[in-house]
């Protein structure tokens, strides 16, 4: 075992890994961030994806020494300051954007990194986007009208219903 | 998966040292090792990560064309070669998913010869030269197979150099859950004539359909091989597609590219 730092969330922070430990183990085992979820553990699925160095990612596909000092981002450094929900949170709540809410963390930052390279996506260009985050609800369609809500754009102007 | 000793060189010739120990495996952007090697299909002792390594990233013109890095990832192909070489980062902007393609990187697709992976298609097309660790080699003489390539024991790949056709286009056949290519086609136009590479289709990996060339470099449009007939023979046949499926889409698919040339 070896020490691995990285800064999450904006804090510096270390725990123990082995060659092998992946960044989603580091962060749900190593410091106990269980809000980034493992669905498919097969780079599939897309409930692990989180931002290294401003990049989403699939945290079961990564090896946490391959990112040591990387600037990672998880589902828990979405919310406010204040605790409150961030925008992309909030968004997926006012539009009914999750059922079982399993791969909503993956969604949410996937949709953080899409928003951040194209502030005003077209509903295709989300879709596109989304390619790689599944949900096995398959409430698809609400997220697509959570990911334009959140870009500030109408929602309710989404073609099929 | 096994455990193994994790090393992450900065330079090429660090790297190349870290490989010469016994069991040592370079690492890319993982995004087919990974799942490889939780299948404990692969267990390699020491793994050698190639994504540190600064003089293999990036995209720039230079002799003989676009020099791109080893460990460049696909998004960043897909945006950088946009402007030099518009099929080939379109092809970049289409493997996987954006998750994927902010790690997997054009070295590691290129090593690994996946017979259903985009990269070979053009890299083959292209004529591309493949510079490794120790020594450059021609597209023609590199990919020998599914999953087997002219690299040796020890040996990455550093940069990949694409001469830049007069126009091409790529045309992938989605395999759509795992968005591998069932069947694609990479038509490239240059002044000496035309190449075509077929991927997904073979049992033997990436190919060129030289039949299409010699009728495409006389003729560039689809009605040039309207009357051709791609072989069923040593075609991929399973649960997606027969191998005489598989011949029909290396046809249908040429056409569309050529059609989509730019």
């Amino acid at each position: 075992m070896t020490k691995v730092t990285m800064t999450v969330n904006g804090k510096s922070v270390s725990a123990e890994a082995e060659g092998r430990t992946l960044l989603v183990n580091y962060l749900r085992e190593g410091l106990g961030l269980t809000g980034t979820h493992v669905g498919c553990d097969t780079s599939q699925c897309g409930a692990c994806v989180v931002h290294v160095d401003g990049k989403a990612v699939k945290s079961c596909t990564v090896f946490a020494m391959d990112v040591a000092g990387s600037e990672v981002r998880t589902i828990e450094g979405m919310a406010n300051a204040d605790g409150s929900l961030g925008v992309v949170q909030q968004a997926f709540q006012d539009h009914h954007g999750l059922q079982c809410g399993f791969c909503t963390p993956g969604m949410v930052m996937t949709t953080a990194a899409l928003l951040a390279n194209n502030p005003k996506p077209t509903e295709a260009e989300v879709r596109h986007e989304l390619e790689g985050n599944i949900c096995r609800c398959t409430g698809y369609h609400n997220i697509v009208k959570a990911v334009l809500a959140a870009s500030g754009q109408d929602a309710g102007a989404m073609a099929a219903e | 998966m096994h455990n193994f000793e994790f090393v992450k060189p900065s330079s090429i010739a660090d790297a190349v040292a870290a490989l010469a120990a016994e069991g040592a495996q370079p690492l890319s952007g993982g995004q087919t090792l990974l799942p490889t090697m939780k299948q404990r299909l692969a267990a390699p002792e020491v793994l050698v990560s190639l994504t540190g390594i600064p003089e293999m990233q990036g995209v720039c013109t230079g002799d003989g064309g676009l020099h791109i890095g080893g460990a460049t990832p696909h998004a960043v192909v897909a945006r950088e070669a946009a402007s030099h070489y518009p099929a080939l980062a379109a092809l970049a902007g289409g493997i996987g998913d954006p998750a994927v393609r902010n790690r997997g990187t054009i070295g590691g697709s290129v090593a690994n010869n996946d017979p259903a992976a985009c990269y070979p298609a053009a890299v083959l097309a292209s004529g591309v030269t493949v510079v490794t660790s120790t020594r450059k080699i021609a597209a023609d003489d590199y990919f020998q197979g599914m999953f087997t390539t002219a690299l040796e024991e020890g040996e990455f790949i550093t940069s990949v150099i694409f001469r830049i056709p007069q126009a091409a286009a790529y045309v992938k056949f989605n395999q759509p859950a795992s968005r591998f290519a069932l069947t694609a086609v990479f038509v490239a136009k240059f002044a000496d004539g035309v190449r075509v590479a077929v991927t997904g289709a073979s049992n033997n990996g990436v190919f060129r359909w030289e039949e299409a060339e010699d009728a495409l470099t006389a003729d560039f449009s689809a009605g040039a091989i309207a009357g051709l007939t791609a072989s069923a023979e040593d075609m991929i046949s399973d649960l997606h597609g027969s191998a005489a499926y598989r011949a029909n889409l290396v046809k249908v698919l040429t056409g569309r590219a050529v059609t989509a040339a730019r």
